[in-house]
């Protein structure tokens, strides 16, 4: 089902399938234009912009690109979103592990409901996602008047940057584990329990070694859209420049502020982790394809 | 979402998940459950379910009246028109791309095959924000594609076309990720069959491939379409944002918001939350319909 | 207000030689005033390479006469938007806006300072001005020379949406009192206000967004602009870009106010007091006039008169009877703007 919800987890399946034999075309003529023409398509709409990004960010050579990663500004920019997604990251892995737990290993009523609730934050544009905190910590939402009485500051402040990545990212993890864990059954842990282990035991020797690159690859996926996540935190964010600025919204202000080099160096960092991220995926996919695949096509 | 639940029965069809017994909880000997359950339900709770109650609840102090003038007001009503129907646009233009290049991955053996195959997520690892401005650099006027579109007069960035790149951009992965696997696994012998009975290639793919794939086609579309409707950091820097033409829905949320018009700003998120779930429920009838008709 | 806004520099001086703190802060103890502060001054967009040098220049001042360290956060974003984040809940100390009503705005609907807010300092609570000017692109190709230039057909008029950006309301209010100078009244200035916005491609959230439109994506031929914003882009641009003065334009009024609610609470108004009346200083007119914004100080402002054309300007109080008025007028939902805004 994850292939369903997200993108990238389907891939996962593609190298252990890629090892048969490939069923070659006869016709000669068409095989060099299909790769041609993929080659085209990958390369202008997908490979361009990335190269741009390095190329703009190095338009005046490399220092003005490192004086620009050196502003303080952008370095509490790093900070906060380092900040922001070692919150919501295990907060949202905390959660997926219990979701996968009690809907894989359970029967009772209401899971479709849970399933679908799970998933419910995918189809939300990431602006609603941040402007429903808005509406329920805003000076003038649901609880407004409570928190300013109280001095408590949730939107303009980390915490309210931490709720909006949290609900983007939400069922990242949880996704990822839940068809895993509903394929593997609950035969071992009971074996375990029926040997005498407690039950933290069993999760912890039984359970998560079965499931703990599942977990990896689902955590992955999330820290990359947390702390890339842009519309969200915009709409909570306030936009105070060294404060509760995030990379991403520092790269908008840089960009309007006609800093074209400050913009795409701290840009490039961005593009950085989102290369990072593909190649620790695709480290996972070749490493454990058969555990993730098993989760995936089940 | 049960839609999005049921197609997945359709791709994959287990349904180890739905519980068919009357009782609340079957029993089981592992532990755990009041606890993970806990823990599921209050975390739901908290970050999904009061949030979207509030979204839902927050337009209704316009009134009934207010909403549906709020939503029928011209400007409203464009943003909508834009971000559903270039989404749509974009998805239904992924669908070709995305065959083309699930087929490339599956089908042929290259230098470079793995490095194509894990560079179709980027859009998906690349921050929004990233991708919007490096797309408006490249198809701004000034840019290197923008400076060869507008040669021949076409105006991509600042223009429905730059939003149309922008949600492409956006939506290949969805679309090479569905398929991909059935691709994969699609039987051989059927495509032989064909082939021995004299079907060329492009036979083959029109009344072979095509047919096979197309359930986990309209999935992938619709979950391009799906994030594509929300989408907001890659399209704000390249769309121009004129009110009418090229605003979309999501921008108007921001903007209805810095005009304190909170309600008409829950207003605009609520309809679009409604009626992403009705075209992805619309489109997952039809992919049902290609699923029975196929396995018949 | 603990010290005359207008400050000189020997009465600073002699104020931090005679006994730091203890003469400048008498409510405060010394030891309070030591431990580092933080302000946050929420503005508008065009203000934000002013705001850098006078921050730093009041750290400098603040430090020299209290010892204390401050750091001072800096937000910006089109007036209307920073306006109603200070109303959700952004904590500033003090806000530096585009108008105004946008700072009633935060005194209607959150109460954070009181109603009479602008009589509490000098000048309107507007220690600088401003103006709206056209930039045009090189040689400007269009010839537009006036208000009645930019209703000519095919002419791209960039300006940002008055609803959310301070610098748009000041340039609608700029062409509506061309258009009521034009005679027709109300009506006529409504029949031209309509043409204009006809010519209006793009309707950015703020100044900032509408520059970039303009001088970064070349849409449209002529940007509707504060003066300091049109001569930042001719900094940044070069030579690419031309002023054109109309023949009458409007005074525009920044207001800045103390947000009391936030600074008790965040027991910082000794020093965003002292920020504000800084405002009003030698040192930060100096600096005001350097970025191309209109210093109040009559000393100050006669040092530059050189780089700020002297031309006829209506205010708001006289042409449009004040900013409350104009507001509901124009810019309320169903107000002439929303009228006459059909693209």
């Amino acid at each position: 089902m994850s292939q369903l919800a997200l993108p990238p987890a389907a891939s996962t399946a593609t190298p252990a399938v890629a090892a048969r034999p490939i069923a070659r075309i006869r016709l000669p003529g068409i095989a060099p234009l299909m790769l041609l023409a993929s080659a085209a398509v990958m390369m202008g709409l997908i490979g361009l912009p990335l190269v741009v990004v390095f190329q703009e960010a190095l338009a005046k050579g490399l220092p003005p690109f490192l004086a620009a990663l050196k502003e303080p500004d952008a370095i509490a920019a790093v900070k906060l979103t380092l900040l922001v997604a070692a919150i919501a990251v295990p907060l949202n892995a905390v959660f997926g592990v219990s979701a996968a737990w009690a809907i894989s290993k359970f029967e009772f009523r209401g899971k479709s409901v849970l399933l679908t609730l799970i998933d419910l934050p995918f189809s939300i544009s990431p602006v609603v996602s941040g402007l429903v905190w808005v509406l329920l910590f805003g000076a003038q939402g649901l609880f407004g008047t409570f928190l300013v009485d109280h001095d408590i500051k949730i939107v303009f402040a980390v915490p309210g940057l931490v709720l909006a990545t949290i609900l983007v990212t939400f069922p990242f993890v949880a996704r990822e584990l839940i068809p895993l864990m509903q394929a593997q059954g609950a035969d071992e842990e009971a074996a375990a329990l029926t040997l005498g282990a407690g039950g933290f035991t069993t999760f912890r020797r039984v359970t998560l070694p079965n499931i703990q690159w599942a977990l990896l690859y689902g955590v992955l996926l999330c820290n990359a859209r947390a702390m890339g996540e842009f519309g969200a935190v915009s709409v909570v964010s306030g936009h105070i420049r060294g404060l509760t600025n995030t990379l991403p919204l520092h790269v908008e202000v840089l960009y309007n502020d006609y800093d074209s080099v400050g913009a795409f160096a701290a840009a490039s960092l961005l593009a950085g982790l989102g290369i990072i991220t593909l190649v620790l995926k695709t480290v996972l996919e070749w490493r454990h394809a058969g555990e993730l695949a098993l989760g995936h096509r089940s | 979402m049960t839609d999005r639940a049921a197609a997945a029965t359709v791709v994959r069809p287990v349904t180890d998940a739905w519980p068919r017994r009357t009782r609340l909880v079957e029993h089981s000997i592992l532990p755990g459950l009041g606890l993970s359950l806990g823990v599921t339900l209050v975390y739901l709770g908290v970050i999904v379910i009061i949030p979207l109650t509030m979204l839902a609840l927050r337009p209704w102090e316009l009134g009934l009246d207010g909403v549906v003038r709020t939503l029928t007001s011209p400007r409203v009503a464009a943003a909508l028109r834009v971000s559903f129907g270039v989404s749509l646009a974009a998805a239904l233009t992924n669908a070709p791309l995305g065959l083309l290049i699930a087929w490339t991955l599956t089908r042929y053996d290259f230098p470079g095959r793995r490095l194509m195959d894990a560079f179709v997520d980027l859009p998906f690892a690349l921050p929004t924000a990233v991708a919007g401005i490096a797309l408006t650099t490249i198809y701004a006027p000034a840019g290197p594609l923008g400076a060869l579109a507008a040669k021949i007069g076409l105006k991509t960035a600042y223009s429905p076309l730059g939003i149309f790149i922008a949600l492409t951009f956006i939506g290949l992965p969805f679309v090479v990720r569905s398929i991909q696997p059935v691709l994969q696994d699609l039987d051989r012998d059927v495509e032989e069959a064909a082939q021995t009975l004299g079907a060329n290639d492009l036979q083959r793919i029109a009344l072979v491939v095509i047919p096979a794939l197309a359930p986990a086609l309209l999935s992938g579309v619709s979950l391009a379409f799906a994030r594509a409707v929300g989408e907001y950091g890659s399209v704000i820097f390249i769309a121009g944002n004129m009110p009418l033409k090229t605003e979309i829905a999501p921008l108007l949320i921001v903007i209805k918001l810095e005009q304190y018009d909170y309600a008409g700003a829950a207003a605009i998120g609520l309809a679009m939350l409604a009626i992403s779930f009705g075209a992805l429920a619309g489109m997952n009838a039809v992919q049902i319909f290609l699923a029975r008709r196929g396995r018949a | 207000m603990t010290e005359s806004p207008i400050l000189d520099r020997r009465r600073l001086l002699a104020a931090s030689g005679a006994g730091l703190a203890a003469a400048a802060l008498p409510a405060a103890p010394l030891a309070q005033a030591l431990k580092p502060a933080t302000l946050l001054n929420v503005s508008y967009d065009p203000t934000r390479e002013l705001y850098k040098e006078i921050n730093a220049a009041y750290i400098d001042y603040w430090k020299g006469k209290t010892g204390q360290v401050l750091t001072i956060n800096q937000s910006h974003g089109g007036s209307g938007a920073q306006s109603r984040a200070v109303i959700d809940g952004l904590q500033a100390d003090v806000v530096t806006l585009a108008l105004a009503a946008d700072i009633d705005e935060i005194a209607n609907r959150a109460k954070l300072l009181p109603a009479n807010w602008q009589s509490r300092l000098p000048n309107n609570s507007t220690p600088y001005t401003s103006t709206i000017v056209f930039l045009v692109r090189k040689g400007n190709p269009w010839k537009i020379r006036d208000w009645g230039d930019l209703i000519k057909p095919g002419v791209g008029v960039i300006t940002p949406n008055p609803k959310t950006s301070g610098g748009a309301r000041w340039a609608y209010l700029a062409a509506y009192a061309y258009g009521l100078k034009s005679g027709g009244g109300d009506a006529g200035a409504q029949a031209y206000m309509t043409k204009l916005y006809k010519n209006v491609p793009v309707l950015d959230t703020g100044a900032r967004g509408a520059t970039t439109t303009f001088a970064q994506r070349k849409i449209g031929d002529v940007l509707l602009s504060w003066e300091n914003e049109a001569y930042l882009t001719i900094d940044e641009f070069g030579p690419n870009f031309e002023i054109v003065y109309p023949s009458q334009s409007i005074l525009a009024e920044p207001p800045v106010a103390l947000v009391d609610k936030n600074v008790d609470r965040h027991k910082t108004r000794v020093q965003a007091e002292g920020y504000l009346n800084f405002l009003y200083s030698p040192r930060a007119q100096e600096i005001v006039a350097k970025h191309h914004f209109r210093p109040r100080n009559p000393e100050i402002a006669a040092k530059y008169a050189v780089a700020f054309k002297q031309l006829p300007l209506v205010t708001i109080d006289q042409a449009f009877g004040g900013w409350k008025k104009a507001q509901a007028t124009h810019f309320a939902d169903g107000g002439v703007f929303d009228r006459i805004y059909k693209p």
